[in-house]
């Protein structure tokens, strides 16, 4: 168990940057999500932990150890990989013992430690059994009984769930939650999918293009996102964002033709800053859609309302965007007919237009 | 999903001419070696008789017998077999190691390489032979089973590189680092992981090589005066022996690749379970 920290990792892979200038500190016992699409170079920065790679800039220290320069084996971690990399020639016990054989421990131990990581995972009753005669389900949960099998600083996964089928990752997911809190191991975790972050992670860091554009609990990250690319990369729906104008020295927004009372902090952001050019940022399920005109309430046309159950989606029109609202399942909606949205002000975000980031 | 079945007579009348195919090509290789082998397994009046026997009569070891016991065969035979142990062992040791860099390093003209490893089969062995023979006299290295060898290594050795590549290539490099991970060293972790999962098909290659050193003849034949191998001698003396030692030495000098054959087919395409390539 160690805390991590990054300054200014960089790697190149020819003319591309992987990786820019990375600064991460990640706590003792946390679990932080490395959340990105795919080439955002979440793997790279999880391989150049582990070693795999080697940096071009920059240094990684797991707590006073500078690990910049170690080689893999020296620097303590164990890792699941996305193919989860079981070695096919070993039962499962000699797989999950693979770790223990290698530190060279007693025999006994070997034994004892082996048998307790896979009863962790329910596989004891697969342990004389080869790779080729399991599940891909039972593997992935090899992959993760030899991860943690030994005493390691850091445990870094990589898409460890992306190879399951849908209600098997459900179940692995709410497990490996259970199970990691529990170990209270430092972990990176690197997904493609916001909703493994968010349910995951202690903190999630949002990357794109080799860099990382937020770091911060999973909630705040939904709910603040820092940039315009954090807010639409994460959330079923995503953030709606509209375009707007700051007026009144910040204290509203003008979208189309309607005024919007902004809160307090943001409005002193916005005079602060001086930007009069806005995406005002607003989450599905602050957005109440009413059938007639009240003052602030933006007017559209309802484009399509599909009903999910717990709440009916609906996407509607205003200006040249498309907003996703969420209204109550109850609520009879039908197409083409007006709607007059309002937006919850305690929620809103608001972005400068030109950078993309949050004032 | 989306094409569309073939109607099920045409399709049927395909099928049964692929399995017609496969049996024409098998009797034409297949035939000939079983009709060598009643022969070389029948006695001597047998073979000498006329019509020949299509199904074996008797079964006898005395044409084999007589073959093994000529003159010269088991010299050479010895021959055969220590210049083909020294290319399996030399093509190995040279051609894995090419063969697992191509497989897990990307480096600058590792395409040219490649085609560079095939290309030193584009010099026939023939245009070779003189400045081969001279050079290996003023080497020392003339009629001694290294130097035929080393020849056989450098004829081997393009497809022991390509092949083991494309071993390597199946063996999935996560597994290496995985190894590596939990306290490996790199070479450690190849040994470990990686040489184990690629050896069925690291053998099947070295019995190839084997086989081809073994059936190898031109090579052979002029590198080598007094220590002949196997098909160096008999390509001299077939043509001036009796009818059984032709059927014997026939079938002795074919039963490596028989043999190889059997060996590869269960070896090179699975591996524990899982389909390698």
């Amino acid at each position: 168990m160690a805390e991590i920290r990054i300054q200014g990792a960089r790697k190149e892979f020819g003319k591309v940057v992987a990786v820019k200038d990375v600064d991460l500190r990640i706590q003792q016992g946390e679990f932080v999500v490395l959340l990105g699409p795919s080439g955002c170079g979440k793997t790279t920065l999880l391989r150049c932990i582990a070693g795999l790679e080697q940096l071009d800039g920059g240094r990684i220290y797991f707590g006073e150890r500078d690990v910049t320069d170690l080689p893999v084996r020296q620097r303590r971690i164990s890792m699941v990989f996305q193919s989860y990399a079981v070695f096919p020639h070993m039962t499962v016990f000699e797989n999950i013992a693979f770790g223990l054989r290698m530190q060279r421990r007693p025999d006994a131990e070997i034994q004892r430690r082996a048998r307790s990581a896979a009863e962790l995972l329910h596989i004891e009753d697969l342990l004389e059994r080869y790779p080729a005669q399991l599940s891909g389900g039972q593997r992935q949960r090899v992959a993760v009984a030899r991860a943690i099998a030994y005493d390691a600083d850091v445990l870094l996964m990589d898409e460890p769930l992306s190879n399951l089928d849908a209600l098997l990752r459900l179940e692995m997911r709410a497990e490996l939650k259970r199970l990691l809190g529990a170990l209270k191991t430092t972990v990176v975790y690197v997904t493609h999918d916001q909703v493994e972050a968010l349910s995951l992670g202690d903190r999630i860091a949002v990357m794109r293009s080799g860099e990382i554009l937020q770091v911060d609990a999973p909630l705040i990250v939904y709910d603040r996102p820092t940039a315009h690319f954090v807010g639409s990369f994460i959330g079923n729906p995503p953030m709606n964002f509209l375009p707007a104008q700051a007026v009144d020295g910040g204290a509203a927004a003008r979208v189309e033709d309607t005024l919007i009372p902004l809160p307090g902090p943001i409005a002193d952001a916005l005079r602060r800053a001086g930007v009069s050019d806005l995406w005002l940022g607003i989450r599905a399920e602050n957005i109440e859609p009413l059938t007639e005109a009240l003052p602030g309430a933006l007017p559209g046309r309802l484009l399509v309302a599909e009903p999910l159950g717990s709440h009916t989606l609906l996407t509607v029109q205003v200006g040249q965007a498309a907003i996703k609202v969420n209204a109550h399942p109850d609520a009879a909606f039908g197409a083409d007919q007006p709607v007059w949205l309002r937006l919850n002000a305690d929620k809103l975000r608001a972005l400068d237009r030109a950078s993309g980031r949050a004032i | 999903m989306t094409r569309r079945p073939a109607p099920p007579a045409s399709r049927r009348l395909s099928r049964a001419l692929v399995y017609l195919a496969a049996i024409v090509i098998a009797l034409y290789i297949a035939g000939p070696i079983y009709l060598v082998a009643v022969l070389a397994f029948s006695p001597r009046d047998v073979v000498y008789g006329y019509p020949k026997p299509i199904v074996p009569t008797q079964i006898s070891l005395e044409t084999m017998a007589f073959f093994i016991n000529s003159y010269g065969i088991l010299d050479s035979v010895k021959n055969s077999v220590i210049v083909a142990v020294l290319t399996l062992g030399l093509s190995l040791a040279i051609g894995a190691p090419a063969g697992y860099a191509l497989a897990r390093y990307v480096f600058r003209g590792s395409d040219i390489y490649r085609i560079l490893i095939l290309s030193t089969r584009a010099f026939p062995v023939v245009i070779l032979s003189i400045p081969l023979i001279t050079a290996y006299i003023t080497w020392g290295l003339d009629d001694t089973a290294l130097g035929v060898a080393l020849l056989h290594t450098a004829m081997a050795l393009p497809t022991t590189i390509l092949v083991t590549s494309s071993i390597f290539v199946g063996v999935s490099k996560d597994l290496e680092e995985a190894a590596m991970t939990m306290g490996c060293t790199r070479l450690g972790a190849f040994r470990r992981v990686a040489l184990p999962l690629a050896l069925p098909g690291l053998a099947a290659s070295a019995i190839f090589t084997f086989v081809l050193s073994w059936n190898e003849v031109f090579a052979a034949a002029i590198l080598t005066i007094q220590n002949q191998t196997l098909p160096a001698r008999l390509i001299v003396q077939l043509n001036q022996s009796p009818i059984p030692f032709r059927f014997a030495g026939g079938l002795f000098i074919l039963a490596p690749a028989i043999v190889f054959m059997l060996f590869a087919r269960r070896y090179l395409f699975s591996l524990w379970g899982v389909k390698l390539r």
